[in-house]
């Protein structure tokens, strides 16, 4: 009796070890490539940095320049897209978790977001290459915006739901118990319990369109030039970094590389950003 | 089967019956809740008393499947049909759960927040009221000098007095507790029993209750339901002591099943 325990204690430690072990290396092979791709980032991305690559235009090849104008061209069309995404993503989640979860046009929004949640961000592109861009017989930053506010918003949705849901329903009753009308339980409770998920979701969100590259191919294109409107091409770091990074000319690739760190560290940052902004006070 | 009680009935249930679904939950429910006084509903776990309890408040008004038929008398008026609206109702008839619910905010707000649905309070109007509601609670010495900080970094015994306090703040005429020591510890629950004995000189409280030395305790009526049916419904005293129905007597001395 003893010893047949012994023994399948002896293996199930055995077992043990051997899991943790291949877990150990698995997780050692992740970590390899995204150190070494940080690593790579760093190295070639800081030596192409200099203070005119915040001030200048992007240049000529085999010229000095710099990535001002793509820097302020993602800003710009990733804020705005985010502006005009989040408020339709968190709205479109309120109406799923919180009014009417099993409804026909609830399934029938749920199924066509996870559609649009997998979609191509390239078909995003091309869809609004032919809504706007044909259309006005122009690339333009606003077109730009608008295929990137088109992956914020099933991002959003999705997550804004997914946090909504993971409410209790026992802090909603106690809500309503005090005659909390509906939309102030929503605004001040159930939103509130689920504010950290959902800024998350913002900034993953966010994340996810600093770095689309395919959807203002079709839509943005690219500008050598300051673009003092949207009205027509603007650059963005990503379309610069694809043209110049596939480019034989030194200059270009240099400045490619510094355009991947900017862009790293700023996802980087809005991950950090996220944490300190969400970190629980009540 | 209807037992006059000797106050005036501050809720009058009549031919009640309630549904889940297809699910006959409540079958045609008499009962009086006295005025100021305690009323506790006991009985097994599925009996339908937390259900009853949840109707008082049109809590399952939450939850498209479950419905009432019959008439709740709260004051003269019809809860079920009433044309008031549900928050003036919930405002009348607070409640409190079985597991403590602290909104994500600091206990200052928790209780504030449901005090500022119906009153424009200045400064120190709500500050006074808010240290009332405490004080009832028996919980302004414990937290008098941290009510910024967060409502759910609160124990689960001063948690649950934080919604006791929540729901008295908004001054309702009513309170209706569903197992609101459940999740306690003794002490916990020795505080609570204690608050809801003070309550009744200004509420009608009705409490659902598996603890049936909390309800010889701190109910002065009680009511044995069962499958659905209100068996017997009495003064306390009576009920455990000579029980006029055998089914309560079985239950109430552990004879039961």
């Amino acid at each position: 009796m003893m010893d047949e325990r012994q023994r399948k204690y002896a293996k199930r430690n055995l077992v043990n070890k051997v899991a943790i072990a291949l877990s150990m290396s698995a997780m050692a092979f992740g970590l390899v490539w995204l150190i070494w791709i940080l690593w790579e980032t760093i190295i070639l991305g800081v030596g192409g940095l200099t203070l005119s690559t915040f001030t200048q235009m992007t240049p000529a090849p085999n010229d000095d320049g710099g990535l001002a104008n793509a820097i302020y061209g993602s800003f710009v069309m990733v804020g705005l897209a985010t502006v005009i995404g989040t408020p339709i993503g968190i709205m479109a989640g309120i109406y799923l978790a919180e009014y009417s979860p099993h409804s026909r046009l609830s399934n029938v929004t749920r199924f066509v977001n996870e559609i649009l949640l997998s979609a191509p961000s390239i078909v995003i592109g091309l869809f609004v290459y032919t809504l706007v861009v044909a259309r006005f017989n122009t690339f333009s930053g606003w077109a730009g915006v608008m295929a990137l506010a088109l992956i914020v918003i099933p991002v959003v949705i999705r997550t804004s739901e997914n946090m909504l849901l993971l409410v209790p329903a026992g802090l909603r009753e106690a809500a309503y118990a005090l005659g909390t009308p509906k939309w102030k339980v929503i605004m001040s409770i159930t939103l509130k319990a689920a504010r950290s998920g959902v800024v998350t979701g913002i900034l993953l969100a966010v994340a996810r369109i600093s770095g689309e590259t395919a959807p203002l191919l079709f839509t943005a294109l690219n500008n050598q030039f300051w673009a003092s409107s949207l009205s027509g091409p603007v650059a963005s770091l990503p379309v610069t970094i694809f043209k110049f990074a596939m480019s034989p000319y030194q200059n270009w690739q240099q400045l490619a590389w510094a355009g991947v760190f900017l862009i790293t560290m700023a996802v980087l940052g809005l991950n950090i950003l996220a944490r300190v902004l969400t970190r629980q006070k009540h | 089967m209807q037992v006059a009680s000797p106050n005036s009935s501050k809720i009058a249930v009549k031919d009640l019956n309630f549904y889940y679904g297809k699910f006959h939950a409540l079958k045609n429910i008499n009962l009086d809740i006295p005025e100021n006084q305690v009323t506790a509903f006991i009985g097994p776990s599925g009996c339908g008393k937390s259900t009853l309890l949840r109707t008082f408040n049109r809590m399952f008004e939450l939850y498209p499947e479950q419905r009432a038929e019959g008439s709740i008398m709260l004051d003269g008026e019809n809860l079920l049909t009433s044309k008031q609206d549900v928050a003036l109702i919930r405002a009348k008839v607070g409640m409190v759960f079985q597991k403590p619910t602290p909104f994500p905010m600091s206990i200052f707000d928790n209780i504030a927040f449901g005090v500022k649905l119906f009153e424009n309070l200045s400064r120190t109007d709500m500050e006074e009221r808010v240290e009332w509601a405490l004080r009832k609670a028996a919980l302004w010495g414990e937290v008098k000098d941290k009510l910024q900080q967060s409502g759910s970094g609160l124990s689960g015994g001063q948690q649950q007095r934080l919604c006791i306090a929540r729901g008295i703040a908004i001054k309702p005429e009513v309170l209706l507790l569903d197992e609101p020591c459940s999740a306690l510890d003794p002490i916990s629950t020795a505080k609570v029993e204690e608050l809801i004995i003070e309550l009744k000189a200004d509420y009608t409280v009705v409490i659902v209750t598996h603890n049936m030395q909390q309800a010889a305790r701190c109910s002065d009526f009680t009511a044995y339901m069962y499958l659905g049916d209100l068996v017997e419904f009495g003064p306390t005293e009576q009920m455990f002591f000579k029980p006029q129905r055998k089914e309560t007597e079985d239950y109430i001395t552990g004879r039961f099943g």
